[in-house]
């Protein structure tokens, strides 16, 4: 089969397929075109997805991700973080997804006015949103994030639920840091989320939600979760599992056998790529360009494909 | 003759009188300032150092200061962060330090205190109190 994906303009356009247990998938980046980027793998049915006016009838369970809101940063970078996170959630409403997922740094500075700012923008989507939190969100031991988002979770913050099939893991990873060292996940959460998915069928395509990415994207920035490969692990017989983070402000990809791992972009500044620059931190860009830099995310789940379809679209398109 | 012998005579020991109690005044003043120049600097260590957060990391990343002083983080980056001391419960916590924001801590006891940013843990220090 062969896989063809139509490029839009300002979109990134992501169909990873793959063909049961065949890791032969191939990504090629097709080519460069204004501002938009064309990947494919070879093998699988091509589907494409759009947020806004091409946006095609979509079957199956679609949801949209939004990440590092950072309401309360007031610096060069992005003075008003709300505005833009208020024109995320326009976009993301017009796509009408089932619910919405915040991969976390809600707020800046973890104060319950920046808390409260992010829930009233939000709600204008008019969906459910599910949480985890950011080191951001966690300056006062989690005291104000649990407050608000806490219910029914376990430990500091951890739980699951189903979607139309689809089982949806959220994993807390910015409690508890240890100094010199990476995050970690915890024996406590781990031993958790074994059991969790203990009597699940490896057909159930699962979603795993956290706000520090879940793989080493680049350790001396502290990118990257000491004990992840533990927890992914017990996901190992699981035939489709997608990892879908935050926190690094940009989007790169990875893909682990069964594992495909996101990152997503803020809709408050971005980052600079790993090693480009001296430090992690708030990259400040001409005015004209931050729009294209920041952004959110669409997923689609239609029955019996796996993995799923990612479509990043950054605020400009 | 005789007179003018005496009195350079009176002179001499007048003016060896005149040195000895200028290099006696000098060497207590010396001494003095010696002195008072340790206790001065002493004083001085004993007040505020600072450490300066740039480009995720603490400058000087070690500082020794004395028993009874007191150390100022300051934040330079666009960053958050959040100086947390290692031990449990941590003996210093700053909370949340946005652009320019400043944290003060004073130092009772000896030790060494190790400390990282509880946003970016790679991010560590060490305060030694003498």
């Amino acid at each position: 089969m062969s896989n063809r994906n139509i490029q839009k303009p300002g979109r990134i356009l992501e169909t990873i397929n793959q063909d049961g247990l065949d890791r032969r998938g191939l990504l090629k980046c097709m080519a460069w075109a204004g501002a938009g980027v064309l990947w494919t793998v070879s093998g699988g049915v091509p589907r494409s997805l759009g947020i806004g006016d091409a946006y095609a009838a979509t079957q199956g369970l679609t949801f949209a991700q939004i990440s590092d809101t950072h309401i309360g940063f007031n610096k060069d970078a992005n003075p008003h973080p709300e505005t833009t996170m208020a024109e995320a959630v326009a976009r993301i409403r017009g796509a009408k997804p089932s619910f919405v997922i915040h991969t976390g740094d809600i707020t800046h500075l973890s104060k319950a006015g920046q808390f409260d700012t992010a829930q009233q923008i939000i709600k204008d989507i008019g969906s459910d949103v599910h949480y985890v939190p950011g080191e951001h969100d966690w300056l006062d031991d989690g005291k104000a994030y649990l407050e608000r988002h806490g219910t029914g979770t376990k430990g500091n913050g951890w739980y699951s639920f189903d979607s139309q099939g689809v089982h949806f893991i959220a994993l807390i990873n910015v409690v508890g840091f240890k100094a010199g060292s990476l995050t970690s996940l915890g024996a406590d959460q781990i031993a958790w989320l074994k059991d969790d998915v203990s009597g699940l069928a490896a057909s159930t395509p699962i979603v795993v939600l956290a706000h520090i990415p879940l793989w080493a994207v680049y350790p001396s920035w502290g990118w990257g979760t000491a004990d992840s490969a533990e927890a992914l692990g017990s996901l190992s017989r699981f035939g489709s599992v997608t990892v879908l983070n935050g926190h690094i402000h940009q989007v790169l990809q990875k893909v682990e056998g069964n594992v495909t791992f996101h990152t997503a972009r803020s809709t408050a500044y971005p980052q600079p790529a790993p090693g480009a620059a001296p430090s992690p931190g708030p990259l400040k860009v001409p005015a004209d360009r931050l729009r294209t830099v920041l952004g959110v995310r669409e997923v689609n789940y239609v029955e019996g494909q796996t993995p799923l379809a990612l479509v990043d679209t950054p605020l400009s398109a | 003759m005789n007179n003018f012998h005496s009195y350079f005579n009176r002179s001499a020991s007048l003016r060896r009188s005149i040195v000895l109690t200028a290099v006696g005044a000098c060497a207590a003043l010396a001494i003095l300032l010696t002195v008072g120049g340790i206790r001065y600097r002493a004083a001085d260590a004993a007040e505020a150092s600072t450490v300066q957060i740039e480009n995720y990391q603490f400058l000087p990343n070690t500082l020794t200061i004395r028993v009874g002083g007191s150390v100022t983080w300051v934040n330079r980056d666009g960053d958050v962060h959040s100086i947390t001391a290692d031990d449990t419960p941590p003996t210093f916590k700053s909370g949340g330090l946005d652009t320019d924001d400043k944290f003060s801590f004073t130092f009772t006891k000896a030790g060494t205190y190790a400390y990282h940013c509880s946003l970016h843990p790679h991010m560590t220090g060490k305060i030694i109190v003498q």
